[in-house]
């Protein structure tokens, strides 16, 4: 049980920086994810805490402890590989008790916490059989309980899921978020998939090119993204950005596209009155295009848009809609009954009132 | 649909694919033969030599072993044993052999493991260098290595050739066993540091069990150097009393000039224990033991 802490971080391979001024704190009993594209720095970040990367810069704390010359073994964590990372030949049970018995906890210590764990799992009847012959599914558990048996102050987790096929993915997210809540440690979960991110998180750090761009609950980053980076990153698909002019008259705001003439809704006037003259970026959510002929009610139809429908997906109950006109392209995510047919224009309306607006220089999102 | 002809099952579809497998596959299975039937004739012929009387031997050729009246004898084998000190020379074989190969694969091992795993300065350059004595020849060594032999009273001891088999033996285990270590997944490793364990625990816990194939071939083969070396004997092992058998065999020849029956007998006391530890070991050549590891 412990609080994790980086402070001014910064790990350097050579000559890129694989992570940049990292400060993130993360309370007891969280379960962080740290998110984003591949390269981002998120791994590194993970391995700095749990030692098996020296930072170049910077203090990381685990509990009140420093802990940057610590070696891994006595920092009092445990990890997750993303290939599982199973001591081939040594059975199930082995694998969990490795640690615990090069740590001269007694034998019947040992015999119980494995046994506890494996039941927890699911995998007590597996407990003689050797790595390979395991699903992938069983050699996540295994590796999972070889954590759990350690009973660690922190779980680092380095996408745990990614080797497994999609419907097992799923089932052990929700797992996974059980095992957090039945343990009451803190999670540390690294990931490139925004939708494990948003699923299982507490709270999501979001990375990008070693530099952490936000960190706040799942709820948080979808609806007040701090930058460009997050908007885009978090939520699927991704939302759509229009460079767009703030034009207007006396009381009433509109944002010019090109092709696009978009009132501004009274509640968000305030608030970009300050760029008025000015260009900045739009960011909408494909949810927010609605088709015109299925408006939602309670959504003003003043933002009406048309455009040329480029390609369909059917998901069974919503529509993804590829969409063109002229130099943009965006994505709508509609009501299946909206009438479009790729190569037709089609009739659509946005929810102006879940815009996002964004700095064009600064790309940092604009809120009262 | 069973296009190989892999599984047994059942139809004509099923049978005629199988046997066009078996056809396509016949000329190779010819050559293998008649290779190995190449390879082994010689040998074969030695072993026939061995059991037949001297005067069969040195009258007509092997071939002629298998007609009746049948004469074949131990005779060859209890008296090399016996007279010619054979026996004593396979114990000399062996006391030089076994630390001869545990002692470089050991010392080897370590290295191979600090070379691929442990993170110090000039650790490549050191690698390279050790790589590189592999082209000095064995011959250019002998009188350095017997001065300084000399110098340290080791000279005809048992200590002074395990120490000389290790020097020649070493290059080439540190090379294979170092490239052998660093394919295995960084993974595991980095697990068991954090598990608690320390770098010679994760040697002996991890890397050496799951090398095994490594070291199993490995060890073969500088045990068969070992036990077939006859220069280093010669040279380091002057006391007749300490002689393995290519020493011996050696002085058989030029004792007894053309007495083959004890020469074939001799030989094939010396090439047992080698088929044996091959028949033996021979499944970590093809055994992989890594096998689920990592997702695969």
């Amino acid at each position: 049980m412990a609080e994790v802490r980086f402070e001014n971080v910064t790990k350097r391979f050579g000559e890129t920086v694989a992570v940049n001024d990292l400060t993130l704190e993360i309370p007891d009993k969280e379960f962080l994810v740290l998110v984003g594209p591949s390269g981002c720095g998120k791994s590194t970040a993970l391995r700095l805490l749990s030692g098996l990367e020296e930072a170049n810069e910077g203090d990381i704390y685990i509990g009140e402890r420093l802990v940057n010359d610590v070696p891994s073994k006595d920092r009092n964590i445990a990890m997750v590989f993303q290939s599982y990372a199973l001591y081939p030949h040594m059975s199930v049970y082995d694998n969990m008790a490795f640690g615990l018995s090069l740590r001269k906890v007694p034998k019947a210590d040992i015999n119980r916490r494995v046994n506890e764990a494996a039941r927890i799992l699911g995998i007590d009847e597996l407990l003689k059989r050797k790595p390979r012959q395991l699903s992938g599914g069983q050699r996540q558990r295994v590796a999972l309980g070889r954590a759990i048996v350690r009973e660690p102050a922190a779980f680092l987790l380095d996408e745990p899921l990614s080797n497994l096929d999609a419907k097992l993915r799923v089932q052990t997210r929700a797992e996974l978020v059980k095992l957090h809540q039945r343990l009451e440690t803190t999670f540390i979960y690294v990931t490139h998939d925004q939708i494990e991110a948003m699923t299982m998180a507490s709270r999501i750090a979001v990375l990008d090119r070693g530099v952490l761009q936000q960190v706040g609950t799942p709820q948080e980053l979808y609806t007040r993204p701090g930058n460009v980076f997050v908007a885009g990153f978090i939520g699927s698909p991704a939302m759509n950005f229009f460079d767009v002019t703030i034009e207007g008259e006396t009381d009433a705001l509109y944002l010019d596209s090109g092709d696009y003439r978009l009132p501004v809704p009274a509640q968000k006037a305030a608030m970009l009155r300050a760029y008025l003259g000015k260009k900045l970026k739009l960011g909408i959510r494909p949810e927010d295009i609605h088709a015109k002929e299925f408006l939602p009610s309670g959504i003003d139809p003043s933002a009406a848009v048309s455009a040329k429908v480029d390609v369909l997906e059917l998901m069974g109950n919503e529509l993804f809609v590829y969409l063109v006109n002229g130099k943009h392209q965006f994505l709508a995510r509609l009501d299946p009954r909206a009438n479009a047919r790729p190569g037709q224009d089609i009739e659509l309306v946005f929810n102006m009132d879940n815009l996002h607006a964004f700095d064009i220089n600064t790309e940092k999102a604009i809120y009262d | 649909m069973n296009i190989r002809g892999t599984q047994s099952s059942a139809g004509p579809q099923g049978f005629m694919a199988t046997l066009k497998g078996l056809v396509s596959r016949l000329p190779l299975h010819a050559v293998i033969i008649i290779v190995a039937l190449l390879w082994m004739t010689p040998a074969f012929g030695l072993l026939v030599s061995s059991f037949r009387p001297s005067t069969a031997v040195s009258s007509t050729g092997w071939w002629t072993a298998f007609q009746t009246p049948f004469d074949f004898t131990l005779q060859n084998y209890s008296s090399v044993l016996s007279q010619n000190g054979m026996a004593r020379s396979f114990v000399n074989s062996l006391i030089i052999s076994i630390p001869g190969t545990i002692i470089p694969i050991l010392v080897a091992g370590f290295a191979a493991f600090a070379f691929a795993w442990m993170k110090f300065r000039g650790r490549d350059i050191l690698f390279m260098f050790v790589v590189a004595l592999l082209v000095v020849p064995i011959q250019m060594t002998l009188i350095p290595v017997l001065r300084l032999l000399t110098n340290i009273n080791l000279v005809g001891s048992f200590p002074g050739i395990w120490l000389a088999h290790t020097a020649y033996g070493l290059p080439f285990c540190v090379f294979l066993l170092r490239n052998f270590f660093a394919q295995l997944p960084k993974e595991l490793l980095e697990s068991a540091y954090l598990d608690g364990a320390s770098n010679l625990r994760v040697f002996f816990r991890l890397v050496l069990p799951l090398s095994v194939p490594a070291v199993a071939s490995l060890a073969i083969f500088q045990f068969l150097w070992v036990w077939n070396d006859l220069l280093v004997a010669l040279v380091y092992l002057q006391d007749p009393a300490k002689a393995p058998m290519t020493v011996t065999i050696n002085n058989l020849v030029s004792s007894f000039g053309t007495q083959w029956q004890l020469l074939t007998a001799a030989a094939f006391i010396s090439m047992i224990l080698p088929l044996v530890i091959f028949l033996a070991l021979q499944r970590y050549f093809v055994e992989g033991i890594t096998a689920g590891a990592v997702k695969g």
